[in-house]
């Protein structure tokens, strides 16, 4: 179990980057939230579970219990990707699928100052992995 | 040793660098707050305003079709399309300009080869001599060859340095070996291959030779003919030019007896519906309208190009490579990647505990642009045990020395993020 979308909410991770000034210290929290997420037991890291499109290695696996709530275990081996993944976790993990459905990434992503991770055109897959749940919640 | 060479009308002062970038607008932006330190260029090098001149004034003042010279916008566009391969031909010395073909670029000048050589020239048995340090444009291509016709593809390896072994070339060069495909400098470590040698071992057994010169024509004086290479292929984008135009020169016989293999308009004598008779070199490998434009650019590149003390800028971007290999040396944990004899053009490395990726998110933020990866060379980062790719900082002779010191001092931020 991780803390992300439990202890730690997008309301937490909000309020974690309006303290943070500058580019710095927002990487500083990155890299910090990475290291919060633990590591995907290697059994998991299979390539079912990876996420393509990534100049790192990604890896994504998903759950869902009897009540249709989720939960989302992600891992990288670049941090600051993985310390992004963590970003996500915290606003859709723990979440119905309607919820992760209903919860805008963009915006989030905007007021983080973040936004430009989740362009296409980065080679950092944090779009696959947020457009890889939207998919998966989406059944 | 330093490449490149003047040249011979050129040997005026070298220049002045901080000058010359006022040639190149892309150069002075500020990226994330930062000026920008533009250290890609083996992915695409920017372009000086001759070149972009040339592209607004071709569709602002002649845009026409080539070849079909019946009004006067076509017969300038034609005039200054095959004007341009004049250019190029004088550029890197091919005996006649019929035998420089445009293409959009590298990739397709040795998917030309492939298609139309490899496919109707070899059989089972034949083999395809390629490196560890080829990109796949280099690569892929002749795997599709060696799957349609039997063919076996073999591989030059590396020395602990991350030279080609030239004793396992010699070992691997038999009679059964139809083609050797080798690039003159390796776009992931800036290797500079002895394509000579390589090329006269080819012939001795009887082998065509391709040269991927992608990397090669920003940064050293090509010439094909002193090479003594059966193709050369290269891309104008990493040429200063535009991206979508390239060439491939080819040996007239060669090219004279290999059929199109694209088909269509403007590479046809005459078409009814019973048979087509193809037009004569270099028209029967260029189907369809070509990027005439471009072509043009890239002719003013090659002028831009050849009105620069070209030796002065290849001691130049020499200089800038030893500074940052001596400053990347004094970082504790960086790792260089290569080690060869002769060196252009870029230095690979990897860092311990950084992952290349959150490394160059780290210099991007700070303005600093180079790329991490595999470099479209994955055999090669196997072969490396590289599973991360490596960080790759390629320099042009526009950058500074204060560019590289701005590196340096990015990564050392960099590194107290960890």
């Amino acid at each position: 179990m991780h803390p992300f979308g439990d202890t730690i909410t997008d309301t937490e991770i909000r309020a974690l980057f309006q303290a943070a000034h500058g580019w710095e210290a927002r990487y500083k929290e990155l890299i910090k939230l990475a290291k919060q997420l633990p590591s995907l037991p290697a059994e998991h890291r299979l390539e079912a579970n990876t996420i393509h499109g990534c100049e790192s290695q990604a890896w994504l696996l998903s759950e869902q219990d009897e009540t249709g709530v989720w939960q989302f275990h992600c891992d990288s081996d670049a941090r600051i990707v993985k310390g992004l993944m963590a970003v996500v976790l915290a606003a859709l993990n723990n979440k119905t699928s309607a919820q992760v459905r209903a919860f805008n990434m963009e915006t989030y992503f905007a007021e983080l100052q973040l936004l430009q991770h989740l362009s296409p055109s980065r080679g950092n897959g944090l779009r696959a992995v947020v457009e890889a749940i939207q998919r998966t919640v989406a059944g | 040793m330093i490449p490149g060479s003047a040249h011979p009308t050129n040997m005026h002062m070298a220049p002045d660098i901080h000058t010359l970038r006022r040639d190149f607008p892309t150069l002075a932006q500020i990226v994330n707050g930062h000026p920008l330190v533009y250290l890609d260029n083996a992915a695409t090098t920017q372009k000086p305003q001759p070149v972009l001149d040339a592209l607004n004034h071709y569709y602002r003042d002649t845009n026409a079709n080539v070849h079909r010279a019946s009004h006067a916008l076509s017969a300038q566009a034609t005039q200054a399309f095959e004007a341009a391969r004049i250019k190029l031909q004088r550029f890197i010395n091919a005996p006649t300009p019929e035998q420089l073909i445009w293409t959009k670029g590298t990739t397709e000048a040795i998917n030309l080869v492939a298609y139309s050589f490899g496919m109707h020239h070899l059989q089972a048995g034949d083999e395809i001599l390629l490196s560890t340090l080829e990109h796949h444009a280099n690569i892929v291509p002749w795997q599709q060859v060696a799957a349609a016709t039997g063919a076996v593809i073999r591989v030059i390896p590396l020395t602990p340095e991350g030279d080609l072994d030239l004793l396992a070339a010699e070992r691997l060069l038999s009679t059964r070996t139809r083609l050797l495909a080798v690039s003159q400098v390796s776009n992931a470590l800036g290797v500079v291959n002895p394509v000579r040698q390589l090329i006269a071992m080819a012939r001795a057994v009887g082998a065509v030779s391709l040269v991927d010169g992608a990397q090669a024509m920003g940064h050293l004086t090509v010439d094909v003919q002193a090479l003594d290479c059966d193709f050369y292929a290269f891309s104008g984008h990493k040429m200063f030019g535009p991206t979508g135009i390239g060439g491939l020169y080819g040996r007239k016989e060669l090219l004279e007896r290999m059929p199109p293999w694209q088909t269509g308009g403007e590479m046809v004598h005459s078409v009814s519906f019973e048979q087509t008779s193809f037009n004569r070199l270099p028209f029967k490998f260029e189907a369809g309208t070509p990027n005439i434009a471009g072509a043009i650019a890239l002719g003013a590149a090659v002028d831009y190009l050849t009105g620069l003390n070209r030796m002065a800028l290849a001691q130049h971007e020499h200089s800038l490579l030893e500074a940052l290999i001596t400053g990347l040396e004094a970082i504790p944990g960086v790792r260089i990647i290569g080690r060869p004899d002769v060196r252009v053009g870029a230095v690979s490395f990897v860092m311990d505990e950084v992952h290349p990726q959150d490394l160059a998110t780290l210099l991007d933020m700070q303005g600093i642009a180079l790329r991490t990866g595999h470099h479209c060379a994955m055999p090669l980062m196997q072969a490396l045990g590289l599973e991360q790719g490596t960080i790759r900082a390629s320099v042009a002779f526009y950058n500074t020395h204060e560019e590289i010191t701005a590196l340096l001092a990015g990564i050392n931020k960099a590194r107290e993020f960890f």
